[in-house]
């Protein structure tokens, strides 16, 4: 049997099972082993499906035997727990669903669960996915792997911290501005956020509609292709998915990147970027262009706008989609003020922690009479702007490669007190959810210890490109085989 | 204090209004740090009213989809059973709700 099972990508984890070198239940059982040995440091999982996954793995295991297997089957993963799984608690990290079990499962878990991988249990997450650091889960804390004293970003902080920690072969994150892509940069391990609307979004527990998107966390680039192949594609229960034929990810992974052409969008490099995080990404370019890549500096003026225009419709849309939570059909209820219209108001006070709070009281205030056309309206235009810009630039370029996150993890505590500090953690990966275009965060460096990442964005659909681009980098480097020391 | 802060410095009133419309609860100490937070989140917006958006269509979909429709055919719903499983109160097979027909305040 390989030694240390945890830390295989999913891809040798495939080959070995294929070759009966391991079973899914012994990978299975490494993986929940792991889970008790390093969770009191890290807290990824809020709950943790333990007979259920020995029981899928099982399943895997008969199927591997009949030769039915697909490169997932019996792969031990998680899921962030705002993807529904039907029977299993999917709380949000928030009060309001702690003892919320759905009915039904979100598409990427069917989907999943078709492929034979093996839930071994539900992500960590800043409640309702609102922040950037995972502190808002009013569930549990999160340490970094490299550095628990610090955050492992968010808001999909648990499943970042569980991939980089070999508690999960690979976890499923939601992006809605940059929440994928952020805690993987700062655990060291990859996420992708795919063209809006080629990932189903059934089940996912919504946040912002015109911005959410679900994507893989991965260690490797070559192992988010896969993720992708079984997750990506049309669903008629999501009607902004797109209607197209999904390619084969892996298949032009390994074509190379000569002649690529680079764009180097200089306003990303002036939003606060700390000096060695810059240096580390410039590094990482200057590989690009070793591999045959033509790296020109682009300009998108509008970069800086895109946090107003963010925290302007991301607000806006929430407001709307948690109006639901009215403590009658799900969810936390109170029962104790004297009326209908006082247990609304206490059902929410209760069941919403502050960063929730704030933003549907902004969004609502964004939406109100007198402000719609200043606020939202405004907004909706400014992000015209910033699409075309980016459309006009990738006429031009083939990607742009940017800092995932202006400085590597910070504190716990750190940026807490104050809501717009904690919004500039965004900075950087905001605009592709504005425009709807992907993008994929590889690690490409320490500093003091902790993960730089490297974001590369394309235009709609490019998913094949970042990923040869990504899984290049990662053949020229070595960053992505360093764990931390837990 | 600069024009731009002047407009967006919300009133303690204004907040209750806006928790009003939305029905979230808040502690008169809640309320006073939403005022502080909400007010400063508000100044970063001023650069937009800056950006010349005239002409400029607003985007509310990013990858051009128009509306969606299926095709009329009824499929099955989900069971009722697995619709009121996580109701907080039941009653046969509907959700139990307090009294609306009250004023509102």
């Amino acid at each position: 049997m390989p030694a240390n099972l945890h830390y295989l990508t999913v891809k040798e984890m495939t080959q070995a099972l294929q070759r009966r070198e391991v079973s899914s239940v012994e990978l299975t059982q490494a993986h929940l082993e792991r889970i008790v040995a390093v969770e009191p440091q890290v807290g990824a999982y809020v709950t943790v499906t333990e007979a259920e996954a020995k029981e899928q793995a099982r399943q895997a295991d008969m199927r591997i035997a009949a030769g039915s297997a697909g490169p997932l089957t019996g792969i031990p993963m998680q899921l962030k727990d705002n993807m529904s799984t039907n029977g299993v608690r999917t709380t949000c990290s928030s009060r309001m669903l702690e003892q919320y079990v759905p009915r039904y499962d979100a598409t990427v878990a069917a989907r999943l669960k078709g492929a034979g991988a093996v839930l071994l249990g539900k992500g960590n997450m800043d409640e309702f996915a609102m922040g950037s650091s995972t502190e808002n889960s009013a569930l549990q804390i999160t340490g970094n792997p490299w550095d628990t004293s610090r955050v492992p970003g968010g808001s999909s902080g648990g499943p970042a911290a569980a991939v980089a920690a070999g508690q999960a072969a690979f976890s499923l994150g939601s992006d809605t501005g940059g929440s994928i892509r952020q805690p993987a940069a700062l655990c060291g391990i990859v996420g992708v956020k795919p063209t809006y609307g080629l990932v189903s979004r059934y089940g996912l527990i919504a946040f912002a509609s015109s911005l959410d998107q679900i994507g893989p966390i991965t260690r490797t680039v070559q192992d988010a292709a896969v993720v992708m192949n079984a997750v990506a594609g049309h669903d008629p229960m999501d009607s902004t998915s797109i209607n197209q034929l999904i390619p084969d990810y892996t298949a032009d992974l390994d074509r190379g990147i000569k002649g690529l052409r680079v764009g180097l969008p200089r306003e990303y490099f002036e939003v606060g970027i700390d000096p060695e995080v810059e240096a580390s990404v410039r590094e990482a370019v200057a590989t690009l262009e070793a591999q045959g890549a033509i790296v020109e500096e682009v300009s998108l003026p509008h970069t800086q706008d895109a946090l107003a225009v963010y925290y302007i419709i991301a607000p806006s849309e929430c407001s709307a989609n948690l109006a639901r939570y009215d403590g009658v059909k799900f969810g936390y209820s109170d029962q104790n003020a004297p009326s209908l219209w006082e247990s609304l108001d206490a059902t929410r006070q209760f069941g919403f922690g502050p960063e929730v709070k704030r933003r549907i009281l902004l969004g609502t205030y964004a939406l109100s009479a007198g402000y719609y056309d200043a606020f939202y309206k405004k907004a909706q235009q400014v992000r015209t702007l910033i699409r075309r810009e980016l459309e006009e630039v990738f006429t031009r370029v083939d990607v742009l490669a940017t800092p995932t996150s202006p400085t590597v993890a910070f504190k716990h505590g750190e940026r807490t007190d104050d809501p717009v500090q904690m919004y500039l953690s965004d900075i950087c990966t905001l605009p592709t959810n504005i425009s709807g275009i992907p993008a994929i965060s590889v690690p490409c460096g320490f500093t003091d210890g902790l993960p730089v990442g490297l974001q590369l964005m394309g235009p709609h659909l490019s998913e094949a490109t970042l990923f040869r681009t990504g899984h290049a980098y990662q053949q020229a480097t070595d960053w992505h085989t360093n764990h931390p020391m837990l | 204090m600069t024009s731009g802060q002047e407009h967006t410095r919300l009133g303690i009133e204004d907040v209750r209004h806006i928790a009003r419309l939305c029905h979230v609860g808040l502690t008169d100490e809640e309320a006073e740090r939403m005022r502080d937070q909400l007010s400063h989140i508000l100044e970063q917006f001023q650069d937009l009213a800056a950006i010349d958006t005239t002409g400029v269509e607003a985007t509310d979909q990013a990858v051009g989809l128009d509306s969606v429709m299926r095709k009329d055919v009824p499929v099955p719903s989900m069971p009722v059973e697995d619709v009121l499983a996580n109701a907080p109160r039941r009653e046969g097979d509907y959700f139990r709700v307090r009294a609306v027909m009250e004023e509102s305040p």
